[in-house]
């Protein structure tokens, strides 16, 4: 296809799908605030940013999960809206999301003829159902898969390839594959390579998000960079080094949202709380890493490399866990929360769901405050509540939460729920704090209190743990940051060692992979 | 079929096939332990019986496999008990008219359930719990007291045996082979175990949610309509009585859990729940020919029962992060 | 931001009013009136309806109830619901006449009712904590071995023996002139339970594991320990309802229980109490109760025959569910 064709072709027809200037914003919580795309028949883009960039609300967008607060989404040419996923599919977009949306009990037959299976006397023609799965596995590479088998007993990479038939089958125009590759082998990986360059042959538009740099080399036709929910450029694949992309990806100043960080002692105080090798399932593949009073240490990377799990398993949700934890230096063991949070270690937790997981929604903002510490205002078996208001009022002055006290929680803005969920753990008076992800969907001025806040906890003498996406909470706020990669932690950055750069190629494991490849 | 497609099956099917070699077992020593040899009548007996439960967790296994349950089965097959009391009577046109009708208040029971689980948004055990008490109250309604009578030739032939074979049997064969193994193949059967399987992939993928819930308490409430209708025909009277509503709902839902259903939805059948409930049903009748007193037949249905939702729970031990096994 | 360090604690009048419709329960205002035109109704058609005799009557009936009432609310407000009741009741009733010509004269009987439901309800507890299987379920099972058990200590029909002298006081005595002593021990299981609820940290975390077992889970509590002693305190409740209804009708019999499982989760429902859990006051449940049992009497006084009661209550706990029993989607 010589150059000149192609700009003859494109300026006389339109785009298979155009999005420009597209807006999403949840509330006051903006996630993506400058959305644009275009998609050509027979073309690989691929989509790159960090968490949070806006790449999943751009997806889910163009899939049609979610309606554009405002901008104009352009299919060939013509304006258009999806109502819901099977709106945009019937349009000839599909997607293949990270999270399966399989159904585990049936058969992988079944799942890939779910909507329109082959029919015979107008019942559901299993043989031929079957054919049709084979037909569509073989497409894929993947004859190895036993269509009558239950895709409950199917491995993960095992399912996510029937995840990518089950698109196939209904033929899409657009395909889009969100970070469709994060649980497959190399081989099938590299079958997905072979696959995708045929149907772009076959003229088919496909939507390529990846962390995975090497994948996107092999692919893209041309790339998209978001940052910070915007987009930032779009070029031609091979026309732009990774060093320049890494720093597209990046692309802001470090505003001033941060306290100041003081200067790390000499010798640092002995750790309040260490993991030893932890290992749990394949989750956590012998994490080891040690808190002190008055640090605060990150966890980065991507998304679900263990960060998570490896909280969990601190606080004695995880069972069957194998390493040593140890508080003040000696090992200790957790059978759940109650007992993470007694003493010595009083542990606390702020997990990652607070609609779910942090607070009790209906209850009211005096009850969740002080759920963790219900014994402490007893005077002998009865709650004292005298006591117990007195120490809900103090702390919803230190945190400033706008709240009525005996309204239920839900009324509450995200970030007041926040603090909510926090304040419940700081009457706990706890000597580690362990948070995940505390600031996610949370508006700038409740980020910058919550910053102060772990500061100056820190400054008390708490040791904080803090996971987080957001790369530059773990620049601006963290002392340390381990950086975990496929259960493990690929690096431990301090001090000036802790850049963007360095946190973006140890979470992209970008360094091993080109040692991989030499 | 190949040797993989066999070995599929096989795993697939291992619960039900289970229930079938074990009551294979028990029928099998029940009818050596008969003190008369094997003849038709005992059959016959045995026969109706098991295929009265059998139709009741028939019933029971919809929307069981939805994720639901229908805690009204019982006190559906007592108001058809009643409805047929009454209206299976008369000349060949009146009592096929009022085989209709019983079916027809079956299947409006079911509906009523469907409207209240799909439209009214209610949790299905609360709701049905409710229904239940509506459903009792309108058998009382038509029947104050035990009695009735049904057309004696009808009950007879139907209850009888057709060339040594109980005629229950083929209808209950009937019921498997023409309405339930073509359903299972349809859309909305799929649909079935779609929803109980994972509700939200099932709406991501296209399924129909809603036509597939009410599909489940309608069969439901028909198939249940179905056992009252039998349960006439073998007492040849009707007695609204709440106590056998009750031990009815609760029998099928042990024949459907022994029968391999799981009461999470999305895994299992109608064939299992059968021999789940010739199971249930051989257990008395073991218990009576060796001798044993038939006081100790509730405790041993009991105790199966508890053994068997316990054995289901299994899975659930082997989960590591303790925070899934909280709500 | 700058906010003030003191954030104002004064409240505001549009706050206060907001806390009040907050707390005011529409089901319980919907309930109470419905008690009081009963009562209304009821007066209209027999004067004797409002009569101190009349109305002390129903609250003894009550009583057996409530009790009932006040074990199914605990379990409902986790989220849970206990099926084992009508056996759980029979087996208290039973062992209570079986005991009653026992050495002790039967005093014996009311410790021993009690410890047997409280172990009745730790089985169902353990089931559905330790187990994990679905309560609904569970419960269904031991009440089926419960009346196997049962069926096999009574021989199958009722026991011939009628409840112990002292069984008979506590259920129909009267320690205050006037008032039958069944009142008095709901009474005391009432304060109990409202003590419990209100003002213990055990009722505070019954609340939040209705509404979030994993975020009450997580805030440290321990859960599995609090829903196992609330079947216990269930199971007690049902037993000794059970108890008192043999001191009542003097004997016990098969099937006894079965008529106060659906009532009594009705009357939890009709109080205000969420069936999927976490909300609901005991001051719901005594009004629940008090509507059942008098739309129970007022359709007996009309001799309304049983089968108009049955399709009265169940469509009246239809719509009662309609109204406000959907989970709550909106928030969670």
């Amino acid at each position: 296809m010589s150059s000149a064709a192609a700009s003859g072709d494109a300026a006389a027809r339109p785009p298979l799908l155009e999005l420009s200037d597209v807006v999403k914003r949840y509330g006051p919580v903006t996630a993506l605030a400058h959305g644009s795309l275009r998609c050509e028949a027979g073309s690989i883009h691929a989509v790159m940013g960090e968490n949070g960039a806006g790449k999943s609300t751009l997806i889910k967008i163009v899939s049609g999960v979610v309606a554009p607060t405002e901008g104009e989404m352009r299919l060939d040419g013509a304006p258009v809206r999806f109502r819901s996923p099977l709106d945009a599919q019937k349009r000839g977009i599909v997607c293949v999301f990270q999270e399966l949306s399989l159904l585990p009990d049936l058969s992988v037959a079944d799942n890939i003829g779910i909507t329109a299976p082959p029919r015979r006397f107008g019942l559901i023609d299993r043989r031929a159902q079957v054919r049709q799965a084979e037909r569509w596995l073989a497409e894929i590479g993947c004859d190895g898969i036993d269509p009558r088998e239950r895709v409950r007993d199917l491995p993960l990479s095992r399912r996510q390839m029937v995840e990518i038939a089950k698109a196939l089958r209904h033929r899409p125009r657009l395909l889009i594959l969100d970070e469709a590759t994060s649980a497959l082998t190399a081989d099938d990986v590299e079958r997905v390579v072979v696959l995708l360059h045929r149907l772009r042959a076959e003229g088919m538009a496909i939507l390529y998000i990846s962390h995975r740099m090497h994948e996107i080399r092999k692919l893209a036709d041309t790339c998209s960079v978001y940052a910070n929910g915007r987009h930032v450029e779009t070029f031609a694949h091979g026309t732009r080094s990774e060093a320049e992309i890494v720093r597209m990806m990046i692309g802001r100043e470090l505003s001033q949202m941060f306290p100041p960080r003081p200067p790390r002692p000499i010798e640092a105080a002995a750790p309040v709380l260490e993991a030893r090798a932890l290992t749990w399932e394949d989750r956590l593949r012998g994490v080891s890493l040690s808190v002190a009073p008055g640090e605060i240490v990150g966890l980065g990377g991507l998304d679900g490399q263990g960060q998570r799990e490896f909280l969990l398993a601190l606080f004695g949700c995880l069972s069957g866990l194998g390493g040593e934890i140890r508080v003040d230096g000696t090992p200790a063991s957790f059978r759940g929360p109650s007992e993470a949070m007694a003493e010595p270690a009083r542990l606390a937790l702020i997990p990652e769901d607070r609609k779910t997981e942090g607070l009790m929604q209906p209850m009211t903002v005096a009850e969740n405050l002080s759920a963790a510490t219900l014994r402490s205002w007893c005077r002998g078996p009865f709650l004292n509540n005298v006591h117990e208001r007195r120490a809900v009022e103090e702390i919803v002055r230190r945190m400033q939460i706008k709240a009525v006290l005996d309204l239920p929680v839900s009324t509450l803005s995200g970030g007041n729920q926040q603090k909510v969920a926090i304040g419940k753990w700081l009457l706990a008076a706890p000597r580690v704090l362990l948070l995940c992800d505390p600031t996610r969907g949370i508006d700038v001025g409740t980020k910058q209190e919550i910053y102060r806040l772990l500061r100056e906890l820190a400054a008390g003498g708490t040791a904080v743990l803090l996971h987080t996406t957001d790369y530059d909470e773990l620049i601006g706020l963290c002392d340390r940051v381990a950086i975990f990669y496929a259960g493990r932690i690929n690096r431990l950055l301090e001090g000036d060692a802790i850049t963007e750069e360095a946190i973006i190629a140890a979470a992209l494991d970008i360094g091993a992979e080109r040692e991989r490849a030499a | 079929m190949n040797r993989a497609g066999l070995r599929l099956v096989l795993r697939h099917n291992a619960l039900p096939l289970l229930a079938g070699v074990i009551f294979a077992a028990m029928f099998g020593l029940y009818l050596a332990l008969q003190p008369n040899g094997i003849r038709t009548d005992v059959l016959v007996t045995a026969s109706n019986k098991g295929v009265l439960l059998a139709l009741i967790a028939a019933a029971q296994t919809l929307p069981v496999l939805t994720g639901g349950i229908d805690l009204s089965a019982g006190a559906i097959v007592v108001l058809c008990n009643c409805l047929a009391s009454i209206l299976v009577n008369g000349s060949g046109l009146q009592i096929a008219l009022g085989v209709v009708g019983v079916l027809g208040g079956g299947l409006a029971a079911g509906v009523f359930n469907a409207l209240a689980v799909v439209v009214g948004r209610l949790q299905p055990i609360i709701a049905t719990l409710a229904t239940s008490t509506m459903f009792y109250g309108v058998s009382l309604l038509l029947r104050p007291s035990p009695g009735g009578d049904v057309d004696d030739d009808f009950a007879s032939r139907l209850t009888g045996a057709w060339y040594g074979i109980p005629v229950s049997l083929i209808l209950l064969g009937a019921v498997l082979l023409l309405v339930w193994m073509p359903f299972r193949r349809s859309l909305t059967g799929r649909g079935i175990y779609a929803v109980g399987s994972a509700e939200a992939s099932a709406y991501m993928s296209g399924v129909k949610v809603a036509p597939a819930k009410f599909a489940a308490y309608v069969g439901a409430g028909l198939l249940s309509g179905l056992a009252g209708l039998l349960l006439t025909l073998i007492a040849e009277s009707a007695q609204a009585s709440a106590i056998q509503a009750g031990d009815l709902t609760l029998n099928s839902i042990a024949a459907v859990v022994i029968g391999g259903t799981s009461l999470f939805g999305g895994v299992g059948g109608i064939v299992g729940s059968v021999l789940g409930a010739f199971i249930l049903r051989t257990i008395g009748d073991l218990l009576f020919v060796l001798k044993a007193s038939p006081l100790w037949q509730p405790l041993f249905q009991g105790l199966i029962l508890l053994l068997a939702v316990s054995l289901g729970a299994l899975p659930m031990l082997r989960i590591r992060n303790r925070l899934e096994t909280y709500r | 931001m700058s906010v003030p360090a003191a954030m104002p604690q004064r409240p505001r009048l549009q706050d206060r009013v907001r806390v009040l419709l907050h707390r005011l329960d529409p089901p319980l205002v919907v309930a109470s009136a419905c008690i009081l035109a009963i009562l209304f109704g009821g007066s209209l058609y027999n004067s004797s309806f409002l009569s101190p005799h009349y109305l002390l009557q129903q609250l003894q009936v009550a009583s057996f109830l409530g009790i009932v009432a006040t074990g199914a609310m605990l379990v409902i407000l986790l989220g849970h619901i206990d099926l084992s009741v009508p056996w759980t009741l029979a087996t208290g009733a039973m062992l209570a006449t079986g005991l009653a010509g026992s050495t002790l004269g039967g005093i014996a009987s009311i410790p021993i009712a009690l410890a047997v439901g409280a172990a009745i309800g730790l089985v169902n507890g353990l089931g559905v904590t330790v187990l994990r299987i679905p309560s609904m379920i569970f419960t269904l099972g031991v009440n089926a071995v419960l009346q196997g058990l049962m069926v096999l200590y009574t021989g199958g029909s009722a026991p011939p023996s009628s409840a112990a002298p002292i069984v008979r006081w506590m259920s129909d005595g009267q320690l205050l002139p006037g008032i039958p002593n069944a009142i008095l021990v709901w009474a005391a299981v009432g304060a109990f339970a409202a003590v419990l609820l209100r003002a213990t940290p055990f009722g505070r975390t019954v609340y939040a594991i209705g509404n979030r077992e994993r975020a009450a889970y997580l805030s440290g509590m321990k859960v599995r320990r609090v829903v196992c002693l609330s079947f216990v305190l269930a199971g007690s409740a049902s037993a000794l309802a059970g108890l008192l209804l043999t001191g009542y009708a003097g004997k016990a019999f098969q099937g006894m229980g079965d008529t106060y499982l659906l009532p009594a989760i009705a009357a939890v429902v009709l109080g205000g109490t969420s069936i999927v859990g976490g909300r609901g006051s005991y001051a719901g449940t005594i009004i629940g109760t008090i509507l059942i049992v008098l739309l129970q009497s007022m359709l007996a006084v009309m001799q309304m025959p049983d089968a108009g009661r049955q399709i009265i209550y169940g469509a009246v706990i239809f719509a009662m569910l309609l109204l406000y029993g959907r989970g709550r989607s909106g928030q969670a």
